[in-house]
């Protein structure tokens, strides 16, 4: 590798995180540590009911027995949970405000720097968010317009109150909370997220998203997410995430859940910004999440999309389990690590119903010291006739220290399966480099360029208002532009 | 204002020395061929005017429109007006030429201080130039070079020269696996866009390809200099008897 790339190679390690901002803010948290009283403490301050309660307890109780899982790929340091406050709230957020005028203009100030302004009518048009502040929803946007449709888009811990049948019915139906150590924590504490209803035979009109800031130090966000799609809906819904720039390491155990019924469709994308640790690998987010989809119905489909730029360390495989028949699961995936960043990510995909199929398209990019692995299982049941999978993962090595790893299962119990995998590992070309600044481009605008070509399968997947922000991370986590 | 000149140029790649005190001086206007066998340091020169930084000039000088060339990195050269049409157009997975070429020329007009194109106008322009060089406009939907045939590939690289309009090109064997037809069809389109005010070196193997050209002058490299120049008719005489009796 020549000089002149070498160097434009170690600005792009040098990347400059632009949300790493603190909001001061007065917090509310209860003392340090996991136990029964942390617990309590949470359920009360959000009014829950006894049975919310309950459950959370049992979960803490399985919780005790377990272990962290040790399968990844992943060089993770000894978390301390009882060193981790498990819930933050700015003070006195006993309620939720009513509307925007109620919120606290810190707040309203801190969403407008990061890009996400909460007056309606300057949001996005077509896009209603809820903003979760630490451990908090703070805003829920068209709110009322949704409503008139019978579509349900509030924070969880609203709905816990308001339809209590709905939650208790589907929370931890489709990732039971013992199923690792990780869920069963967030089950025991998680705090805030969204929920989402969406009535028979009804299109959302508009983008759903969720938008999760971690302010407060050494405080970990537990978000709990459930999405349900009834019968012939359509939902297509966002999260984005960012943290402030701190030394020390943050948690993030987050659960999300989605059930389709028949010929219900659930989009869900995901642009995780989380703050990624400094050039030498200091302080950044432990991303630490479960995704999972049920195609419940017949003629379902889940698909899943997520650009992971941010976190230090990433453990993340949204999958879906296809138990209607033909029903349909999607995982389209862009992760890029620089500087000391760790992921290990992926997907399952868990065909049990007939003719169901799944469609996978990876693409890791790997900087700096980073380790970047995409991690698959694809598995077909005994009953499930004619299913198929496709997938694709693609490797980008920039720079001669990063490594990029794929471990793809499949396991299949029925012969009519049909199962095909493509993987290619690829370094930045010379050649291609060489050819785009022969046409006038400089050298970071042709990293750019070759880079974001790389993951338009992915990045085209997005909903439009998204795709253009998402190009632009891309860009961002490869430049040392943004200071 | 001097032009192309190159005085007793030096280049080396790992240590082998490849041009040999070279020079050559082009005028606004004018077209030049070098021809040569294989080895002769043709490749190397169409490289190393574009600033390929494999290659060492361990002396000599380039100017270029009175500016010292071997001080500019490759995209300044590229933004002050010199275009290769490369022997192996690379493909870039993914990435639609409009975009690209967009940001092309938009990096050339900056470093002209002129205002930049939109991307309406921009389109208008490229779809201008592509029906003008008979290339289906279905083909500009497609990403760069990826899965195009060797002719595909040169007259893109033809419709990119067009486009950008870059005062000095260098053909790096254009001609090489085109059959008659494809190569009629490039070499068309490099007639199409020739005026006064811009030149062409071109790097050949065989004559064919000046058959429809028809430079100004001929040149024949051996062993990294240029060992004797002359008109079309050297290129006649090349063809006749080869490489053997120079």
């Amino acid at each position: 590798m020549n000089n002149e790339t070498t160097q434009t190679l170690d600005k792009y390690a040098q990347d400059k995180y632009k949300y790493g901002f603190v909001t001061e803010i007065e917090s509310e948290r209860p003392k340090k540590g996991l136990n029964e009283e942390t617990i309590k403490f949470i359920s009360k301050k959000k009014n829950e009911p006894d049975w919310m309660l309950t459950w959370r307890i049992d979960c803490y109780n399985k919780w005790l027995k377990m272990s962290q899982p040790k399968w990844a790929n992943l060089n993770i340091p000894e978390i301390d949970f009882q060193n981790i406050y498990y819930y933050a709230a700015p003070k006195g957020f006993e309620e939720k405000p009513k509307d925007l005028s109620e919120v606290d203009p810190k707040l309203i100030e801190t969403y407008n720097k990061l890009g996400i302004p909460l007056e309606e009518q300057k949001v996005l048009a077509g896009v209603a968010v809820d903003a979760v502040f630490d451990s908090v929803s703070v805003a829920t946007t068209y709110k009322g317009e949704l409503e008139k449709l019978g579509i349900v888009f509030c924070s969880i811990s609203e709905a816990v109150r308001t339809h209590p049948e709905l939650v208790r019915k589907y929370l931890g139906s489709v990732i039971p909370p013992g199923d690792h150590s990780f869920s069963a924590l967030n089950s025991a504490v998680f705090t805030d997220g969204s929920f989402v209803y969406i009535p028979e035979n009804t299109k959302c009109p508009m983008e759903l998203s969720t938008y999760f800031r971690i302010n407060a130090e050494e405080t970990g966000q537990f978000e709990r997410t459930l999405i349900i799609a009834d019968k012939g809906s359509y939902v297509s819904y966002l999260e984005g995430c960012t943290a402030p720039q701190r030394d020390s390491n943050q948690l993030h155990a987050a659960n999300v859940e989605l059930i389709a019924f028949e010929n219900a469709e659930i989009k869900y994308s995901t642009v995780q910004n989380w703050y990624p640790g400094d050039e030498e690998g200091k302080g950044g987010i432990y991303n630490f999440v479960t995704k999972r989809g049920l195609c419940q119905g017949k003629n379902s489909k889940i698909s899943w999309t997520q650009v992971e730029t941010g976190s230090a360390i990433t453990w993340k495989y949204p999958s879906c389990i296809l138990k209607g028949d033909n029903s349909i699961g999607e995982f389209y995936s862009v992760a890029i690590t620089n500087n000391f960043q760790q992921a290990d990510t992926g997907t399952k995909m868990t065909h049990i119903g007939k003719n169901t199929r799944s469609k996978i398209i990876s693409k890791g990019i790997s900087l700096g010291n980073s380790q970047n692995t995409y991690r698959g299982n694809v598995s077909f049941l005994r009953k499930a006739e004619k299913a198929r999978n496709y997938t694709q993962c693609d490797s980008l090595l920039v720079g001669n220290k990063c490594g990029a790893h794929t471990i793809p299962y499949i396991e299949s119990k029925n012969n009519s399966a049909v199962v095909e995998h493509e993987a290619s590992t690829s370094k930045i070309n010379e050649d291609q480099l060489y050819y785009c600044r022969q046409r006038g481009l400089s050298h970071e605008e042709a990293v750019s360029l070759i880079v974001n070509g790389f993951c338009k399968q992915v990045l085209q997947e997005l909903p439009m208002e998204f795709a253009v922000e998402a190009q632009k991370l891309v860009s961002i986590s490869l430049e040392g532009s943004v200071g | 204002m001097i032009f192309l000149n190159i005085n007793n140029l030096n280049v080396e790649i790992d240590g082998n020395k490849i041009l040999n005190d070279f020079n050559l001086s082009i005028n606004k206007g004018e077209v030049h061929a070098i021809m040569g066998p294989n080895g002769s340091g043709k490749s190397t020169l169409a490289n190393v005017l574009a600033g390929n930084e494999d290659y060492e000039v361990t002396s000599g000088k380039i100017i270029f429109k009175d500016t010292n060339l071997l001080e500019l990195n490759i995209e300044e050269r590229a933004q002050l007006g010199i275009f290769l049409a490369f022997q192996y157009p690379v493909e870039i997975p993914g990435v639609n030429i409009t975009p690209f070429l967009q940001a092309s020329l938009n990096s050339k007009l900056k470093n002209q201080n002129k205002q930049e194109i939109d991307s309406l106008s921009f389109a208008k322009l490229l779809r201008n130039k592509a029906e003008e060089l008979g290339i289906d406009t279905e083909m500009l939907k497609r990403s760069i070079n990826t899965g195009f045939s060797g002719g595909e590939k040169k007259r893109y690289e033809i419709l990119q020269m067009s486009v950008l309009n870059p005062e000095f090109t260098i053909f790096d064997e254009t001609d090489s696996g085109l059959d008659v037809d494809a190569l009629k069809m490039v070499t068309e389109g490099i007639n199409r866009f020739k005026t006064k005010n811009n030149s062409f070196l071109i790097i050949t193997h065989y004559q064919k390809l000046l058959d429809y050209i028809r430079p100004d002058f001929v040149h024949v490299m051996r062993e990294g200099k240029i060992i004797k120049s002359g008109n079309i008719s050297l290129a006649s005489e090349i063809e006749e008897s080869g490489y053997q009796k120079f």
